[in-house]
């Protein structure tokens, strides 16, 4: 689940070069960290290669030698079948239907928060910013009662929602999204914010700027390493999310991904080499994000201290 | 506190565009937190003094949610002990193995980007798959452990006997909680002052001596947040246990009982508000904690 308080380091100048390198540290210490550390590496990699390395492999195979024999088959057969046995297409679409416009508007309104926390010096400005920060601490299950009462109860019209409600509509879940990760995005916005020079600012408001402007003309360009470290973050976590599609989608044909691979379970046998191609698949995604934008996701977690 | 921040004298400050711009694009996001956080989990706390099956009347009960919880419910007691085993292992085991892979690769080794990548990518796959592919490795019939272990005829049944399945859970949490902690140390390790560690080397301080009296006392704003982070983590922990068995037999977590509650067919919301009301309030202690932290952090900026 979105296992979401995600914080990111709070601001700090950056740290003095040091007036002289440091000294070469000790030669053996150095060996058992690197040996150490592969370990660890491998036993982290295992489980993912283990899944990888058995939906290769058809399921009379790993049954009669194990997970741990030398391939006789190779094949990318489950990966077919995972695709289109549980519907997977169709779940993705989903997911995407959900993801994009959430990151989206998050980002919009939370950087307009921000701004108007970190830039405008408005009065209330902090309480503001621990309003929102607060929420997205809430344990999901805390808010998901009335949330679900509350949704079953907002009437939509037929091209918004075929099930004539909020509630079993993808609306209820993007809604839920970006409220619920405002919260920190604000928090992670307003901290990078703070750390722009005041004067930019200042020179704009001089040459007669509005508000609006101020906010999308010259403070929001400087944020983009922020916003894009923000929307990989947002994306994955989204992305994964599973609790809010379970508790506000009833029709099977509107779960998010995450949701689809129970259908890979047979009701009386479960070909686990199947299942591994199915979480394979619904993992890649954000692996790839994750692998492609590795530096905006470190980024996102840590922002602020690891400025310039 | 920014409520006494300066007004820039004698300007006004916002033509009416501006504040209708402000009203707007500030009321929205407030109105929506309002009505999809703060709102909810006030109605939480009046829903817990009701019995209420979703459709029929409401009944004001009292405190009757809360007697039953403590007394006639029996998945509450083992739910909490687990919530606590939960915190407990975060907490003491992988939270500092976190911080330890942080002060190894902050020490400047080769391949330290490789290693940080590794140690990341668990953050990023959704526990639904972390569950999965702890199905994989830790089932009965063929998983992978029990063959490693060499004991496919008498295997031990990781994720059913109830006794050990909710360790293994934590591991898998803790194989995605470890590489999130590592890279909030690392990002604060690298912005700790290079010149505080050689006064302290020049001191005659050891290596270890350094980091615990000197390093980790300034990391403190970061010590807060993977604090919070560890009981929030730990407070929330649902994805995992509800993909390999719904949260039964064994993995039972306050999270788990509130979504049975109202999900369920049994549609209890009342009482399920009322589990939710005693998380609500656990997690609060930690929320406040953080907050006055990053109060006081913004005072000083």
């Amino acid at each position: 689940m979105t296992t979401d308080i995600r914080t990111p380091v709070p601001v700090r100048p950056p740290a003095p070069a040091p007036l002289q390198p440091p000294r070469p540290r000790r030669r053996r210490g150095r060996w058992g960290a690197q040996i150490f550390l592969t370990a660890v590496s491998l036993a982290f990699l295992a489980p993912l290669l283990l899944a990888v390395y058995a939906s290769l492999r058809p399921y009379q195979e790993t049954a009669r030698y194990g997970y741990f024999s030398w391939p006789r088959e190779l094949s990318f057969e489950y990966y077919r079948r995972a695709f289109t046995e549980s519907g997977m297409g169709k779940y993705f679409v989903n997911t995407l239907i959900i993801t994009v416009p959430a990151v989206i508007v998050t980002l919009f309104l939370a950087a307009f928060v921000a701004f108007a926390v970190s830039r405008l010096r408005l009065r209330g400005g902090l309480l503001l910013l621990v309003f929102f920060t607060a929420g997205n601490l809430l344990p999901q299950q805390v808010i998901a009662t009335p949330l679900y009462v509350l949704f079953n109860s907002i009437p939509l019209p037929w091209w918004m929602s075929d099930s004539l409600t909020m509630y079993d509509s993808h609306w209820a879940v993007i809604v839920v999204n970006i409220g619920f990760q405002l919260g920190f995005c604000v928090f992670v916005l307003a901290n990078f914010m703070r750390t722009l020079p005041q004067e930019i600012l200042e020179a704009a408001v001089v040459d007669g700027a509005g508000v609006w402007t101020q906010f999308w003309r010259v403070t929001l360009p400087l944020c983009r390493p922020a916003l894009a470290a923000l929307a990989t973050l947002e994306f994955t976590w989204i992305y994964n999310d599973f609790l809010w599609a379970l508790i506000f989608i009833s029709d099977p044909d509107k779960l998010p991904i995450t949701s689809s691979l129970n259908n890979l379970r047979g009701q009386f046998f479960t070909d686990y080499n199947l299942l591994a191609a199915g979480s394979v698949l619904v993992a890649l995604p954000t692996v790839l994000v994750f692998l492609l934008l590795q530096r905006h996701f470190v980024a996102g977690l840590t922002l602020g201290s690891t400025k310039g | 506190m920014a409520l006494t921040f300066p007004r820039r004298a004698g300007r006004r400050r916002f033509t009416r565009r501006d504040l209708v711009v402000l009203g707007v694009l500030l009321g929205i996001p407030v109105l929506l937190d309002i009505t999809v956080v703060w709102g909810p989990a006030l109605a939480s706390i009046g829903l817990s003094f009701t019995a209420w099956d979703g459709i029929g009347d409401i009944h004001w009960v009292g405190g009757d949610n809360y007697g039953n919880l403590v007394d006639n419910y029996p998945p509450f007691w083992p739910a909490v002990r687990n919530n606590v085993l939960w915190l407990l292992f975060l907490g003491l085991i992988a939270t500092p193995f976190g911080l330890f892979l942080a002060v190894l690769i902050d020490r400047g080794i080769r391949f330290s980007r490789f290693y940080q990548s590794v140690f990341y990518m668990p953050v990023v796959l959704s526990l639904a798959v972390v569950g999965f592919i702890a199905q994989l490795v830790l089932g009965t019939d063929q998983g992978a452990l029990n063959t490693l272990l060499g004991n496919r005829d008498d295997p031990v049944d990781w994720l059913g006997d109830s006794r050990l399945n909710i360790w293994m859970m934590m591991i898998a949490a803790s194989w995605r909680h470890v590489g999130y902690v590592m890279i909030l140390y690392l990002a604060g390790l690298k912005s700790v002052d290079p010149a505080l560690k050689e006064a302290a080397a020049i001191d005659g301080a050891g290596e270890r001596q350094t980091f615990f009296r000197v390093v980790l006392p300034t990391l403190r704003p970061v010590n807060v947040i993977v604090g919070v982070i560890t009981v929030i983590e730990a407070l929330r922990a649902f994805d995992i246990v509800y993909a390999v068995n719904k949260g039964r037999n064994g993995l039972e977590l306050l999270s788990v009982l509130i979504t049975d509650n109202i999900i369920g067919e049994a549609g209890r919301i009342g009482f399920g508000s009322a589990i939710a009301v005693v998380l609500l309030v656990v997690s609060l202690g930690s929320i406040v904690t953080f907050l006055v932290q990053e109060l006081r952090g913004a005072r000083e900026t």
